[in-house]
Parts: C-alpha cells; sequence; structure tokens
C-alpha cells in the first residue's frame, strides 16, 4: 500500500467519524450489575424472538447508570438505566436540567441479600444483632459505649461457632451495601438497643443531631480488619471466601444459588433464603430492583416498549419465568406495572 | 609479589569469586522469571484449555408442522411467532423420544427434567436454523445440540458426584443420564469451534458464549489503529527526524512524546469518552471509537521506534544522495524511509500489539457491554478480547472462569503471533553499517 493510499483511506476514515451516529437501532442500557444477569438474559431472549437487534447492556453500577440516563434525550444516550436502589432526587433534578423530563419507573423484582461461609464450614444461625455485634466498631456494654473487642461469633452470641470474626461485605460503592446498611446494620443496632444508647451518650446539641450520630455510630463498621471491604464483584468475595475458609461473605440470592455447590448460607432468624421466603416476606433482607426507562426514546428506539413488555411477560419476570429460575424474586404487584407500561405512566415525585 | 601463572594471588580469587556470584545471581534471575512464566502459563491453561472442547448430545429431531407452523402456509410472519420456548418444548420431546426408543435408563431423572441436559440455546439455533429453511418444517433433522454448562463440566472435571449433589442446577441423576447417554453414543465432546465463532451469552447459558464478536471488534479496532498510527506516526516522526528545525519548540515536542508514551493508558480513556463520545458525538461501544483511543495510545509508542530506525540510517547515504542532486525529499523516500522500513514495521506491530492487550481505556467508552449481534460496520455495538475476559471473570455461572482463561489463550496467541512477526521482518530485512 503506498504512502499516498494510505493517507486518502486516513482521511475517508476521518471524515466517516465526523459524521458519525447515523441512526441507532438496536437499545442502549446500562447501570447495576446485580441487574445486570437479568438483563442480559432477557436481552438475549429478545434478540432471538424479536425482529429488533439484541440490545446491548452494559455494567458499571445503578448510580453510573442512572447517570447516564440523564444525560440527555437523543440516540446518543441510552434507553434504560438499571438500578438495584430507588432513583434519587438528585437524579430527577439532573435529568429535569438535561431535557430527561419524563422517566418511567418498573420495579421487576426483588433480590435476597444472604450470608454465606465455604461449603465445609460451620454452620451460621444469624440474626441482624449478631451481625452487628460482631462488625460494629462500638458497642454498648450495659448502656455505657465502648469499642468492639468480640473476637470471636461465639463472643457475640455464645450460641454460634467459636470462630473468629471475619467478614466480607460490599464495599459503599454497592447498591448492596445500602440494603446491607439498613436491613442488617441498623436492624441489629436497634435490635441490640445500642441505638438508644448511643442516643443516649450523645454531645449532640438537639434531638435530631443526637440521632444523626447514633445512626452512623450504627453504621460504622470496624476498622481492626475483621470486616472487609469487598469493591469488586461476588466473585472476588466468592475467591476470598475460598482462600479464607471460616470466613463469611454477602452474596446476592442469585450468585449464590448458581454456586450451591462452594457456598453454604447462614439462615436469619430462623429463616433460609429462598425464592419463596423472600417472596412471602419471611426473609428480612430483601430489596426491589428497578429499571428506568426513558420516555421520550419510545417510539423513536424502535424496541423499546416490547423490550420493557417483554422483561414483565411471564416468561420472564413471571413467577414460574427464565429471571425466577436464575434467582429473581417475582414481584407480587407485576400486574399493576404491566398496566403502567402499557399505558406509559411516567413516575410521579418522590414521596 | 611475584608468583606462578598457575597459583593465584588473593586478589584474583577474590575478583574471580565476585564473577561467579554475580553469574549466580544473573541465573537464579533468570530462573525465577522462567518459574513464574512457567506457573502463569500452567494456570491459564489448565483453566483455559477445556474451553476448546465441548460436549455436544446428538439426536433426530422431528420438525412438527403443528408446533411451528400452524397455519400451514410457511408465511414467515406467522413463524417467526413461535418463540424459542415452542422450540425448547419440541427439543425436549425429541429427546425424551429418543431415549425412550433407544431404551436408555433414566437413572432416576424425572422426563420433564430431562431437557435441562441441553443448552438453551439449542432452541435459538434450532429457530433460526427452520426460519432460515422453510423447507425443513416436516423433515426429520438430526440435531446437534450443545450440552448444558453442569453436563459439559461434568466431562470437563468441574463438576463431580459430590458437588452436583448440592449444586441447584444439577443432580447426580441427571450426571448419571448424561452417562448413559455417552455409551449410547448420543453424548461426545468434540473441538468446539463456537467458542471461536459464536457471540457473547447470558449467565443462564455459559456454555455457549463465544468469542466471535470480541474477536471481529478487536480485528476492527486494530484496522482503525493502523490506518490513522502508521501514517501519522511515521510522518510525525520523518518530520521531526528530517526537516524540523533543532530548536526549543521541537524539544518540548520530543520531551511531551517520550511523556505521553509513559502515560497510563486509561488516560486515553478518559480523553476518548470527552472527545469522542461526549464531543464528537460518536456512538458508545463502538469499534471505532476504541480504535481513535487506541491510535492516541499507540502513537507515541510508534514515534520513538521510528524516530529511532530513522536515526540509525547513516548520514552518509543522506550526504551521498544530496550529493548527486536528489532533493530532501527525494533523499527522504527514496532512500531513509527504505533502509528505515524493518525498524519501523517492527515499532508498528509491536505498537499494535500493545493496543491489542489493552483492557482500561475501553471499559471508559462503553466497550463492556454485552453484546450478541454481530457488528457491521465501525460503528456498530461490539466487544474486545482483553474486556471480554475482563467481562467473563466477573459473572456467577462457574462456567465462565474456563470460558476467560480460554479467552486469554487466544488473546496470548495472537500476540505470540505479532511479536513473532515483528522478530522475523527485523532477522530478515535488519541492515547494519
Amino acid at each position: 500500500m503506498s504512502l499516498s493510499k494510505i493517507s486518502v483511506s486516513t482521511l475517508a476514515i476521518l471524515a466517516a467519524s465526523t459524521f458519525a451516529a447515523s441512526a441507532r437501532d438496536q437499545l442502549q442500557i446500562a447501570g447495576s450489575s446485580t441487574v445486570l444477569p437479568y438483563a442480559t438474559i432477557v436481552a438475549e431472549a429478545f434478540g432471538e424472538n424479536f425482529d429488533f437487534p439484541t440490545p446491548v447492556v452494559e455494567g458499571g453500577g445503578s448510580g453510573a447508570g442512572r447517570k447516564k440516563l440523564c444525560e440527555g434525550v437523543g440516540e446518543g444516550t441510552i434507553d434504560i438505566a438499571n438500578s438495584s436502589s430507588r432513583i434519587k432526587q438528585s437524579d430527577i433534578d439532573l435529568c429535569a436540567t438535561n431535557g430527561v423530563t419524563e422517566i418511567m419507573e418498573v420495579r421487576f423484582g426483588y433480590d435476597g441479600i444472604v450470608f454465606a461461609s465455604d461449603i465445609n464450614g460451620a454452620d451460621f444461625a444469624l440474626t441482624p444483632a449478631d451481625v452487628w455485634g460482631a462488625l460494629a466498631a462500638e458497642v454498648a456494654k450495659d448502656g455505657a459505649v465502648a469499642a468492639n473487642t468480640a473476637k470471636t461469633w461465639a463472643d457475640v452470641n455464645a450460641a454460634l461457632p467459636a470462630q473468629d470474626i471475619m467478614a466480607f461485605i460490599p464495599g459503599t460503592k454497592h447498591g448492596t451495601r445500602e440494603v446491607f446498611d439498613e436491613k442488617v446494620l441498623l436492624k441489629g443496632c436497634e435490635d441490640a438497643g445500642a441505638y438508644d444508647a448511643f442516643v443516649a451518650a450523645s454531645a449532640g446539641a438537639d434531638e435530631d443531631a443526637k440521632k444523626e450520630e447514633a445512626h452512623d455510630k450504627c453504621l460504622a463498621v470496624r476498622t481492626d480488619g475483621a470486616s472487609v471491604d469487598i469493591d469488586g464483584d461476588y466473585t472476588e468475595t466468592l475467591a476470598r471466601i475460598d482462600a479464607n475458609k471460616t470466613a463469611i461473605g454477602v452474596f446476592g440470592l442469585s450468585f449464590y444459588e448458581n454456586n450451591t455447590d462452594k457456598l453454604k448460607v447462614a439462615t436469619i432468624n430462623g429463616i433460609v433464603p429462598s425464592v419463596e421466603t423472600i417472596s412471602k416476606g419471611e426473609y428480612p433482607v430483601s430489596r426491589p430492583l428497578f429499571f428506568y426507562v426513558k420516555k421520550a426514546h419510545i417510539g423513536v428506539i424502535p424496541g423499546l416498549k416490547e423490550y420493557v413488555e417483554f422483561f414483565l411477560s411471564d416468561d420472564m419476570a413471571g413467577p414460574d419465568g427464565e429471571l425466577t429460575a436464575y434467582g429473581l424474586v417475582p414481584d407480587p404487584e407485576l400486574e399493576a406495572t404491566r398496566a403502567a407500561v402499557a399505558a406509559e405512566t411516567p413516575m410521579g415525585p418522590l414521596n | 609479589m611475584s608468583g606462578s601463572l598457575f597459583t593465584q594471588d588473593a586478589r584474583t580469587k577474590a575478583r574471580n569469586a565476585a564473577e561467579r556470584r554475580f553469574r549466580t545471581y544473573g541465573l537464579g534471575a533468570i530462573i525465577l522469571a522462567l518459574l513464574a512464566l512457567v506457573w502463569l502459563l500452567i494456570s491459564i491453561f489448565s483453566a483455559g484449555l477445556p474451553a476448546f472442547r465441548q460436549t455436544f448430545i446428538t439426536f433426530p429431531v422431528k420438525l412438527e408442522e403443528s408446533v411451528i407452523d400452524k397455519a400451514g402456509n410457511r408465511d414467515p410472519a406467522a413463524m417467526a411467532k413461535v418463540t424459542t420456548v415452542g422450540y425448547g418444548k419440541l427439543l425436549a420431546t425429541a429427546l425424551e423420544a429418543e431415549i425412550a426408543a433407544k431404551g436408555i435408563d433414566l437413572a432416576g431423572v424425572p422426563p420433564k427434567e430431562i431437557t435441562d441436559l441441553i443448552s438453551q440455546e439449542s432452541a435459538a439455533t434450532l429457530r433460526n436454523m427452520v426460519l432460515a429453511d422453510p423447507a425443513l418444517i416436516g423433515t426429520t433433522v438430526q440435531f446437534r445440540a450443545i450440552a448444558s454448562g453442569r453436563i459439559d463440566g461434568y466431562y470437563k472435571g468441574r463438576v463431580t458426584m459430590e458437588s452436583a449433589a448440592l449444586d441447584k442446577n444439577t443432580s447426580p441423576e441427571k450426571l448419571r443420564l448424561a452417562d448413559n447417554l455417552k455409551a449410547a453414543g448420543l453424548l461426545a465432546t468434540s473441538f468446539n469451534l463456537g467458542f471461536l465463532t459464536m457471540p457473547d451469552a447470558s449467565d443462564k447459558r455459559p456454555e455457549a458464549a463465544g468469542l466471535g464478536i470480541a474477536i471481529a471488534g478487536s480485528f476492527m479496532m486494530m484496522v482503525v489503529v493502523l490506518v490513522l498510527s502508521l501514517p501519522i506516526g511515521v510522518a510525525a516522526s520523518i518530520y521531526l527526524e528530517e526537516f524540523a528545525p533543532k530548536n526549543w519548540f521541537t524539544d518540548l515536542i520530543e520531551v511531551n512524546i517520550a511523556n505521553l508514551a509513559a502515560v497510563p493508558s486509561i488516560v486515553y480513556g478518559i480523553l476518548g469518552l470527552a472527545i469522542f463520545i461526549n464531543f464528537a458525538g460518536l456512538p458508545q461501544s463502538a469499534p471505532i471509537v476504541g480504535g481513535l483511543v487506541l491510535t492516541l495510545m499507540t502513537l507515541p509508542r510508534i514515534i520513538i521506534p521510528t524516530r529511532a530506525a530513522l536515526k540509525a540510517v547513516p548520514p552518509s547515504i543522506r550526504d551521498a544522495a544530496l550529493g548527486v542532486g536528489a532533493s530532501r525529499l527525494q533523499t527522504v523516500f527514496h532512500h531513509v524511509l527504505p533502509l528505515a522500513m524493518p525498524g519501523i514495521l517492527t515499532g508498528m506491530i509491536i505498537g499494535l500489539a500493545q493496543a491489542l492487550g489493552e483492557t482500561a481505556p475501553l471499559l471508559l467508552i462503553g466497550m463492556v457491554a454485552f453484546v450478541r449481534d454481530f457488528p457491521g460496520g465501525l460503528f456498530d455495538p461490539a466487544a474486545a478480547l482483553p474486556v471480554q475476559v475482563y467481562n467473563w471473570t466477573q459473572r456467577g455461572d462457574p462456567g465462565f472462569v474456563e470460558r476467560a482463561s480460554g479467552a486469554i489463550i487466544v488473546l496470548l496467541i495472537f500476540l505470540i503471533i505479532m511479536n513473532t512477526a515483528a522478530i522475523i521482518l527485523r532477522r530478515k530485512f535488519e541492515r547494519r553499517w
């Protein structure tokens, strides 16, 4: 190839790149890595059974996905943001500034959060209070606040195995951590009576400040190495447990269900986590899963509404659907969500 | 002090001992490096080689007209209404019938769960086959279905009877049934071409995940990098080396090029996101953006060896050309550049190999997405080889660990081919003065 030919083709490519973004015909989806496997399963089946191309699904985290959704309207922006926590007012405000005024909120099911340890390890029957007692930075002893000195699980609760406390919990950037904080740590803190002790011991100016300080103290985990934040995925937590057989880790239910030959699950309040116990509301640590649809793209990007309807269909998110088989806890109010999607109802203000 | 040549004095002994010590250190360093390499290769190959083999179940499937084309008029629109669920049932019935016909012992597997032995991908394959060739309807075809991930893992040693007993996705009975199928000749493990040609698959079917789109995407990006960085890099080098005046400004450029070659690659990803996607409005996940970002990253890494190659051409050649009346342009293009070409090509190939293995900048421009349709051009979404490895290591199903290591092997093979080509080129064409 002569140099002149190369330069001509270079110019051609440069010219082409300036007239980019020809009409996009595939959906673009981004967001939560918890929702990612569900979204890829639906996208795959959607591409196989419909005349539309397979949607492109990206991970990146719930917050990042919502931020991308709110970047504006047009083919250069994504159509759907997957989210393992509810959209925040700050996201809605950002959306509004960028012209994304109408968003459809779709709750398609629930995800259980489980504690699991190595398959050959000891059995754990936990309560939120046990977990909090083992992992909190400061605990209340006889009404007084003191640093947590518990070394083994038996120190926290004599019924638990006498092995060293070692827990791998999701890092703060994960949506899972929010649920862990709220449904396990805060709940355990309150159950153990420490919340009141923290309020009583607080030097806050008024009642609100005291409560806030107590709240923060409930969520503070110990930093002496007994509790390790995992910023990677559940695969990393699994690898850490593999290397550290006495440790306990936090996983999503569907991840556990696909690795039952390596992990042993702990009960919470005596309840074994499963799709049934979570959908009945017996197992306490679960959270809703959402995706957010940019309404302005319906009718512009082909297949958007069909994808959403297919996602919510009985074959997918229904009680006997593919997603449930993978570990999704079905939403009992799926019918109402379907009706809202059919009517293209945008979400109202957060309450 | 005088002495015989055959008896060493103390100082000679000390010097010889120092040399022996240094040789031992050097040898130790090489052995350590080799051990690390061997350990790395063993761990990658032992985990990844199974990805190149795949278990298949072959059985006759009667393509019932009553299921696939109820109206019987071969109307494509009506036939497309039958989803993979319908085809899945067809496959399940066919496998069950074949097991009954051959008198294979079910080993305690409930008839409803026989279908768990084959991948869900098979239903989609069968559907595409029928939609592409409606004449098949009503006939019986010999269908080769991919076995499901756990069954496949059983024949690769990943799944055992013990682990299956604890596994919610399979059971020891199913593994025994698979053994019975194997004994009857229905099930066999063979080379897995699909691993190189098929697209990525969702978490429910790791057995069907392939590198097809990743290889296509990486290839497209390499074409973009080659087409852009070769002329730009060579032109910049020639200008700087042969024409540019030596002043503070060219010195500044030189320092900057050396700096840019050492900048962490993720910085180029951030730059690419800001310029190509947010400002120029190029699409996400597209090989064109990946190629442009990698071009930016590769340019300094090509300019440096190109300039070195130009510098290595002796000045006498330039002087001779100028002496017989050639212009400076003629001197460069007729004499200096051809002589420097082997060095330039070697630098180019090594730069491309680095770009091929680069992951970080691609993560930021959306190349990490789940893409299942083959890209029709540079502007369609695609994946890339190293990013596919990253992607698969994050999936929940253990089958993806094997796929990720297999993808590393494919990437390594491409890199070895490119680096070998660079060495051969250098050996064959290198001139010494």
